[in-house]
């Protein structure tokens, strides 16, 4: 399995990238353009358990992690998930490594719908043989344990909806699923949006509770039956532990989102309201995605305004939920809140409290091999990038220097909206963003729409329409050349190509399965 | 001069670096007796421009130091770069090799953008962007904002001692930042040491130059005087505007001198925290201890035909409270203010804005006078009111500055000069 030891087979996509033909042992298939053929065969599944198998008082509990682990018969080798709702408060996900590590479990493959900084002691599990490798995003310390070509399997890069689609396909069988649940019951019914570590949704543990063989619910909230709502169906769940606390509430959901304040930043937070609302997206009932960046937040600031202005009411936003949502609920300037993720106590009390703000998963909202998802009904979605090149293509995942920086979380998902606009400085500190080509291909240019930076707004050519309808506008709008010569004058010419060896120490799925585009390990 | 090695300058350094520090550099210079230059480079972007940084070192260092065909100097130069732009690591590289007492009076200029048209003595001067000079960061995105104009300081946001190496660096700027539409200004320091901003400054061409605590006409025909030589000395003809700051009692008290001291004075402005300073008073919200100040630069500077602009507003979270200073100025007879931060800019050009009401009049006042002028009338008329000429001027300027400023197209206030079609003009002409 080790990727460092021998020569890699590569094989060029269909976006001329070179991919590993096989990534951890299974052979891929290479990216093939954005309409793949329709897929074949069945989703995979768990296997069958009888009622007869559980306590019929409905009582899972056992006294603690290491009697679960053992009880879901842990091996070496086997699949261990976790879902990122907690985010940097989450302690759940470290222990349950460290205490499968404990009970003597080597070579695991840890499966996360994310990880954070809290998460950089995997290192140490990595080090020591327990854990072989992480399928999930990596960042911090771990992006650079990753990027140094240090981890012995390959990492894997997918997005939320591409999480699902891996799961539902079999493309990645999930032995143990490890649920922190902030209320549960000893059923194993859960939620998050209630208790003292109230994160909101726990929308990203839905499929792993669906598709693991053996499900354990974590909670240091437990209530009795029933627990309602049940974001998790008990009926899923093989053992319910109960802990002290499952993480630091004050990581979870940070106290308030923050607007930016640098005024380059609010300058394309106001330009991208100026293009949604000058290029005719903002019409009664539209809809809109912006997650809980600083330039995405000033964006909802500005777009209220503009919607209060003109009387303009939307039937639903996506989030990414904050206080910034919830105002826009409250006060009537949107039907509905779908949310994914919920990232401040004012949107925690608001999914908790008001039926318009609506729990969703990564199944109704991103996974492609379904039979629709409804980010593609999304009018306009707001996203940030690291690069942009020329030909619209962007990358979330790396730096420009090829080290892993990001996960991809939804972006890919949401650039199915009818339009997606990346908004980015041109350049942060020196280092341009809009370059000849990117490091690492996230999402394709034929679907991203719009470049809106501090120094104008690049219209893709493939859309003509929205080229069309902001025509007689007062935007800055320029050619992306135009912007990237401005960016180069400024910063003293090209950058210099980055340095990056010819190992493999990554890969980015695209959301339907196959590769995209490689993480090169980095040199020095 | 001394660019031979010497040993007893010990290294000197400029420029800055810290954990925090953005689009900056800290150069130290060490010179030494043999070796020629080596250079240590320490860069968050060298994995982009590590062998740009090298390269422009080099070509700094020779500038400075080459003579007679040959490099005169021996040095190791040690650069901690935060992503500081060419012109900023050229500007830090000079600075700490004059403060070693090399290379004196020589420069490394880099690449000019083209120069922006001349400005035009009674421009919109609504608003104007502080940017301190020692601090680079700000620089480059500062005329995105959309302020009419930018300053780049050398007095009071820079400390005594950094002084000659903001001098570097402002004049890097002005050679190497696009500016866009804005005009050009630098507040240079109070004399003397203004003065020798101003051989530094203007041979790189600002719009105007901003005179800090002026309080006699004698001041303003120093920096004028200074002016004229630099440029015949470089011959350049492009104008170059003065704005004396006055800071205290005695200046106000002599403002109509002040204002009238050189022909290329095209506005006066005040500074009020000295101002109330100097009275003895505290600074308040709604500015009374500074009325009978602000009114009198107000009537010295338009009894100059200058333009009187108002002071900056400090309090950078209170938008309201700018927002209403701002239209009382303009309810003064000022014409703009100082920003020190960005948000302040479309606050300020909100509160200078004519009103609908303004420029609907004025717009009636320019028609009546067009169609005037078209039946060769002597007199303007606007119903049954005579109107006299500084009025149809005042008119004409408003519906420019408010087509300017994006209050009306330019196909309204071409209407209004157009002659009026038949049924509309006899409509409109009974009313008054």
């Amino acid at each position: 399995m080790s990727t460092t030891a021998s020569k890699v087979e590569l094989a060029r996509n269909a976006a001329g990238r070179m991919v590993p033909a096989y990534v951890n042992g299974r052979e891929q298939r290479p990216y093939s353009g954005v309409n793949e053929p329709p897929p074949t065969g069945h989703k995979a599944a768990p296997p069958i358990r009888s009622s007869t198998q559980y306590p019929m008082n409905g009582d899972k509990r056992v006294p603690n992690l290491a009697t679960a682990l053992k009880q879901c018969g842990l091996r070496d080798g086997m699949t261990i998930s976790s879902h990122h709702h907690l985010r940097d408060g989450d302690q759940v996900a470290l222990t349950a490594l460290q205490t499968a590590a404990s009970l003597g479990a080597k070579d695991l493959m840890w499966f996360p719908s994310a990880s954070f900084p809290a998460h950089a002691p995997v290192i140490d599990l990595m080090e020591a043989g327990a854990v072989h490798h992480i399928e999930g995003s990596m960042n911090g310390p771990l992006g650079d344990y990753c990027s140094r070509g240090k981890m012995r399997g390959m990492g894997v890069l997918r997005s939320h909806g591409g999480r699902w689609q891996a799961i539902q396909d079999g493309e990645v069988h999930i032995d143990i699923a490890i649920i922190a649940a902030p209320t549960a019951d000893p059923f194993g019914n859960a939620n998050g949006s209630h208790g003292p570590s109230a994160c909101g949704s726990l929308g990203f543990a839905l499929a792993d509770s669906m598709y693991a063989d053996r499900v354990i619910v974590v909670t240091d909230n437990l209530v009795p039956f029933p627990c309602v709502p049940w974001q998790i169906q008990g009926n899923n769940v093989d053992f319910v532990v109960e802990v002290p606390s499952i993480g630091d509430p004050t990581k979870i959901v940070g106290g308030t989102t923050q607007i930016t304040r640098s005024p380059d930043r609010l300058l394309i937070a106001h330009y991208v309201a100026q293009f949604v609302r000058d290029a005719g997206i903002m019409r009664p009932g539209f809809s809109f995605q912006a997650g809980a960046g600083g330039i995405a937040l000033a964006f909802v600031d500005y777009l209220r305004r503009y919607m209060r202005e003109s009387g303009v009411k939307a039937r639903f936003v996506r989030g990414g939920s904050t206080k910034y949502l919830v105002e826009l609920l409250q006060e009537g300037l949107t039907g509905y809140i779908l949310d994914g993720q919920t990232f401040d106590l004012d949107a925690v009390r608001s999914i908790a409290t008001d039926p318009r703000h609506v729990l969703t998963s990564p199944f109704t909202s991103y996974n492609f091999h379904g039979k629709g998802f409804f980010n593609s009904l999304v009018d306009v979605c707001v996203l940030g990038a690291t690069e942009v090149d020329v030909n619209f293509n962007a990358n979330v995942v790396t730096h420009s220097d090829g080290r892993l920086l990001h996960g991809i979380g939804g972006w890919q998902n949401c650039l199915f909206a009818g339009c997606s606009i990346l908004a980015v400085p041109s350049f942060r500190d020196r280092i341009p963003v809009i370059v000849d080509q990117v490091t690492t291909l996230t999402g394709p240019g034929e679907l991203i729409d719009v470049i809106v930076t501090e120094r104008g707004i690049a219209i893709n050519p493939r859309r003509q329409d929205l080229l069309d309808a902001v025509k007689d506008s007062r935007l800055p709008v320029r050619s992306i050349q135009d912007i990237q010569r401005d960016v180069e004058r400024i910063c003293g010419g090209k950058p210099q190509k980055p340095r990056l060896t010819e190992n493999p120490v990554a890969v980015v799925k695209w959301v339907d399965g196959t590769v995209l585009d490689t993480v090169w390990q980095v040199s020095g | 001069m001394a660019t031979t090695a010497n040993t007893n300058v010990t290294a000197c350094e400029a420029g800055r670096f810290s954990p925090d520090t953005r689009s900056d550099c800290r150069v130290v210079f060490e010179p030494r007796n043999a070796g020629g230059i080596e250079i240590e480079l320490q860069s968050k972007v060298a994995a982009y421009y590590g062998e740009s940084i090298r390269a422009l070192t080099q070509q700094v260092v020779s500038a400075l130091a080459v003579e007679h065909g040959r490099l005169q100097l021996h040095a190791r130069l040690l650069i901690e770069d935060a992503g500081a732009l060419p012109y900023t690591i050229a500007a830090r590289i000079e600075a700490a090799v004059h403060r070693a007492g090399l290379a004196k009076g020589k420069r490394f200029l880099p690449e000019r953008v083209a120069l922006p048209a001349p400005s035009a003595r009674d421009r919109m001067r609504r608003s104007r962007l502080y940017l301190p000079g020692s601090e680079p960061r700000y620089f480059v995105n500062a005329a995105l904002h959309g302020p009419d104009a930018i300053i780049l300081d050398l007095e009071d946001s820079v400390h005594p001692a950094e002084k000659d190496s903001a001098r570097i660096l402002v004049r890097n700027a002005l050679r190497a930042v696009d500016f866009a539409a804005c005009e050009r200004m630098v507040r240079i320091n109070q004399l003397p040491l203004g003065l020798e901003d101003l051989d530094e400054i203007v041979p790189e061409q600002p719009d105007l130059i901003l005179i800090p605590k002026v309080e006699d006409a004698s001041q303003v025909r120093q920096v004028d005087e200074r002016i004229a030589q630099v440029q015949a000395q470089h011959k350049i003809e492009r104008p170059l505007w003065l704005m004396p700051i006055l800071e205290s009692a005695l200046g106000i008290e002599n403002a109509f001198v002040i204002a009238t001291a050189s022909p290329r004075n095209v506005a006066l402005t005040i500074g009020l925290e000295d101002y109330t300073a100097d009275l003895g008073v505290v600074k308040t919200a709604t500015g009374a201890e500074s009325l009978f100040a602000r009114q009198r630069l107000v009537n010295a500077a338009r009894g100059a035909s200058l333009q009187a602009i108002d002071s900056v507003y400090g309090d950078v979270g209170d938008l309201d409270g700018l927002l209403a200073w701002g239209r009382n100025a303009r309810a003064m007879g000022f014409e703009g203010m100082g920003c020190v931060h960005p948000l302040q800019i479309a606050v300020i050009h909100q509160a200078f804005a004519p009103s609908e009401q303004e420029i609907e009049r004025a717009l009636k006042i320019v028609a009546a006078y067009e169609d005037a002028k078209r039946r060769g009338l002597g007199v303007v008329s606007l119903g049954s009111k005579m109107i006299d000429p500084p009025v149809v001027n005042r008119a004409q300027k408003l519906v420019e500055r408010a087509e300017h400023m994006g209050l009306i197209t330019p196909e309204t206030r071409a209407r209004a000069a157009a002659p009026p079609p038949a049924p509309q003009a006899k409509s409109e002409g009974g009313e008054g």
